[in-house]
């Protein structure tokens, strides 16, 4: 039941893909890159990776989806049309894709039991064992991710605040727009004269 | 009938200001709670920014900007750093490793859950910081 479940979330997840490349509409792929994000994050629950599915979830169809949208506020939401369609680039696509199947070919398949996790398990049979009584947290991802790991974790918080320090510098915070200057209207406020008929 | 430009979103203004409150709190369940089941810093950060990124969809950039300004932003970017480099700090200067929270208290277990505990509020203040951060520098250039 659990393999028919993850493959049919697999197959939605290749057709989705499918569905992004020969969308023409930008702002529609944006949303199914959101879908996207969410079906894998329903295939990382079937396979008892909750944390990651969390992640996923929060960060793949949410932030991700927003920060797309902003880029397209930037642009038109109609992909350029094409004269033709290069039959090198397709070439290339079809090599390169091919390589990568071919590379994933040697990973062990999903649950087997003679893969490197399984027939080398001291690591992972420690910190399940020894966890608990070592640094405490019943969630063994925290305590892996936070005090096993803690190098590994201060490495990508200070990532995430480098990619923050790059964009900002990039994009800067200063105001551009006019409209920005004058305060918005909600709920509460009183109506005044200056504020245009529109509906 | 007179409408404010942002009239128009009334319903969506409405179940904005309802919502709110819960995803912060949600949020924060997130973030102490990564302990006993899935979550921590990372994807609370993320929820936590959410909820601002909603609110500036919503009521306009102008409104969450008075909330929370982008000065505000960038100590909060650093502070988070800071606090998880801090904590490993002071394990050191308490005689331990870098990042070896056993020293933080007198019994090891206590010591870990209190570095666990900064550690991963550290990365949740960082991460709430620079999500936000991005959203603005987007949504300021339109």
């Amino acid at each position: 039941m659990e393999t028919l479940v993850a493959n049919v979330l697999l197959t939605f997840l290749v057709f989705i893909a499918i569905g992004i490349i020969v969308l023409r509409d930008l702002l529609g792929a944006v949303i199914l890159l959101g879908v996207y994000s969410l079906i894998a994050a329903g295939a990382f629950v079937v396979m008892d990776a909750v944390d990651v599915a969390f992640t996923e979830a929060a960060v793949g169809s949410g932030i991700s989806t927003i920060l797309f949208l902003g880029c397209l506020s930037f642009t038109q939401h109609k992909q350029k049309p094409r004269g033709h369609d290069s039959l090198a680039a397709l070439i290339f696509v079809v090599i390169t894709g091919g390589l990568l199947i071919y590379g994933t070919l040697d990973m062990p398949h999903y649950g087997r039991a003679d893969s490197a996790a399984q027939t080398h398990p001291e690591l992972a049979v420690r910190f399940l064992e020894q966890s608990a009584s070592e640094v405490g947290p019943p969630n063994i991802v925290t305590s892996v991710l936070a005090s096993y790991r803690g190098y590994d974790t201060l490495g990508e918080t200070l990532v995430v605040f480098a990619a923050g320090i790059a964009v900002l510098s990039l994009l800067g915070l200063k105001r551009t727009r006019r409209e920005d200057e004058a305060p918005e209207h909600a709920p509460g406020d009183t109506p005044s004269a200056d504020v245009d008929e529109r509906r | 009938m007179k409408l404010y430009p942002r009239q128009r979103h009334r319903v969506l203004q409405v179940v904005t200001k309802l919502v709110i409150p819960f995803v912060l709190l949600f949020g924060l369940y997130v973030q102490f709670h990564g302990d006993y089941g899935p979550g921590g810093g990372f994807q609370a950060g993320v929820i936590f920014a959410s909820a601002f990124i909603l609110h500036g969809l919503i009521f306009g950039l102008q409104r969450t900007r008075a909330v929370l300004t982008p000065a505000v932003l960038r100590i909060l970017m650093s502070c988070g750093v800071l606090l998880y480099a801090g904590t490993g700090l002071v394990a050191m200067l308490l005689g331990g490793n870098l990042l070896d929270y056993d020293v933080l208290a007198h019994d090891p277990l206590h010591g870990q859950h209190w570095g666990i505990f900064a550690v991963e509020l550290g990365v949740g203040i960082t991460v709430t910081g620079v999500m936000i951060s991005l959203f603005y520098g987007f949504a300021s250039k339109r």
